[in-house]
């Protein structure tokens, strides 16, 4: 895709047009912002000297950490779920929507706790410029 | 009692007290708590009462675990976190010193039932709750609507949020309940195996060396999973109450 001489998939003959195929660059350029907008979301790789992966016997706890925040947040889907129908009596809906909220709010803390969303920040030590104290 | 994993959980009461019908009986539960915050508080003030400016070896030992939890509560919650020092040090070393305590043999693991890790659970959260309305009022539920989000996604992420910060003690409960619990029964399985192995004679007591080594194996590893998981669930209040801080990311 990257080369133009070679023949593409909109039949278009030739390189002739100089600009590329306008769509394909289109994607592409949105690709990469996309990308970038990805990347930017994500914390900074620090290197870390206790890596919790990649460690034997510590790499246990990483993986019953991981596993415990999705059960959990499946859990309380559930829980929540439960309580709205049978306070509002539209069995099975809450339980279903919530169930599914739930299951979203499992893969959320997963990626969160392994580190894949930029979300908790790490606090410069002299404070960060809330003056609210 | 030598096979069977479960008996070394069961509460028993010491001495029954019933007040107004419920039952608020002094149990060997609360024997274990109060030997743990007796024996962190009484090692905390011994081994620091001498004051070395050169520290004695059990001196460095306190004034290490100090630095540990006041470098990971500033990492994680800024020098404004640090008014919450005294609970996150506290629930760090009951957590541990639980957890240690629960090593040695005939002893009762304080941290390997769920309601007790609820509550230090609640307490975490409760703190974070109360602290979080008192110091910011309704801009605490920020924390719930990240920024950059479309308008129309605005209410299933609040939803997906909210229900993450409620599966937040859940988590933090039955993770370090679920390990010390299912640490002890491992090791209490595998070392009734060498008692049952050796009762079948020499073959017996020849093949009981191979649980005994794992009972060995794991016995280490229990004490690296005590200290471990006193250090993630600290770990996690200092992230916890750094949204109660900073609610708005």
């Amino acid at each position: 895709m990257a080369r133009d001489t070679g023949p593409d998939e909109t039949g278009s003959s030739g390189p002739g047009d100089q600009g590329g195929n306008p769509r394909g660059d289109d994607l592409e350029k949105r690709r990469r912002a996309l990308e970038a907008a990805i990347a930017s979301k994500r914390p900074e790789p620090v290197p870390d000297e206790r890596d919790p992966k990649t460690s034997g016997l510590s790499g246990i706890g990483y993986a019953l950490r991981l596993s415990s925040e999705f059960i959990a947040g499946i859990v309380v889907g559930v829980a929540i779920g439960w309580f709205v129908d049978r306070f509002a009596g539209t069995s099975p809906w809450g339980l279903i929507v919530f169930l599914l909220l739930g299951f979203g709010a499992g893969v959320l803390n997963v990626l969160r706790s392994a580190g894949l969303i930029a979300e908790h920040k790490i606090r410069k030590p002299d404070g960060d410029g809330s003056t609210t104290e | 009692m030598a096979n069977d994993p479960i008996h070394q959980f069961q509460i028993s009461k010491l001495v029954p007290i019933e007040i107004g019908g419920l039952d608020f009986s002094f149990t060997n539960s609360s024997l274990f708590m109060l030997a743990t915050a007796v024996g962190a508080g009484a090692f905390l003030y011994l081994t620091t009462s001498s004051r070395g400016l050169i520290p004695t070896r059990m001196q460095s030992v306190s004034e290490m675990s100090y630095e540990f939890v006041a470098n990971m509560l500033r990492d994680a919650a800024g020098t404004q976190g640090m008014k919450f020092f005294p609970l996150v040090f506290s629930l760090f070393m009951f957590v541990l010193v639980a957890n240690l305590f629960g090593m040695f043999p005939y002893f009762f693991t304080v941290t390997s039932h769920l309601i007790v890790t609820f509550a230090l659970a609640m307490l975490v959260i409760g703190t974070v709750v109360v602290y979080g309305f008192w110091k910011h009022g309704f801009g605490f539920l920020k924390l719930f609507v990240p920024h950059g989000v479309p308008g129309v996604l605005v209410p299933l992420v609040v939803l997906i949020e909210v229900i993450s910060f409620l599966s937040r003690p859940i988590s933090l409960s039955v993770r370090l309940f679920a390990n010390m619990l299912a640490g002890h029964i491992t090791l209490k399985v595998f070392a009734g195996f060498v008692t049952s192995l050796s009762a079948f004679g020499a073959v017996g007591v020849a093949g009981a060396i191979l649980p005994l080594a794992m009972t060995v194996a794991l016995t280490g590893l229990e004490f690296l999973v005590s200290f471990l998981q006193a250090y993630v669930f600290a770990v996690l209040t200092c992230m916890y109450l750094n949204d109660a801080i900073h609610p708005g990311h």
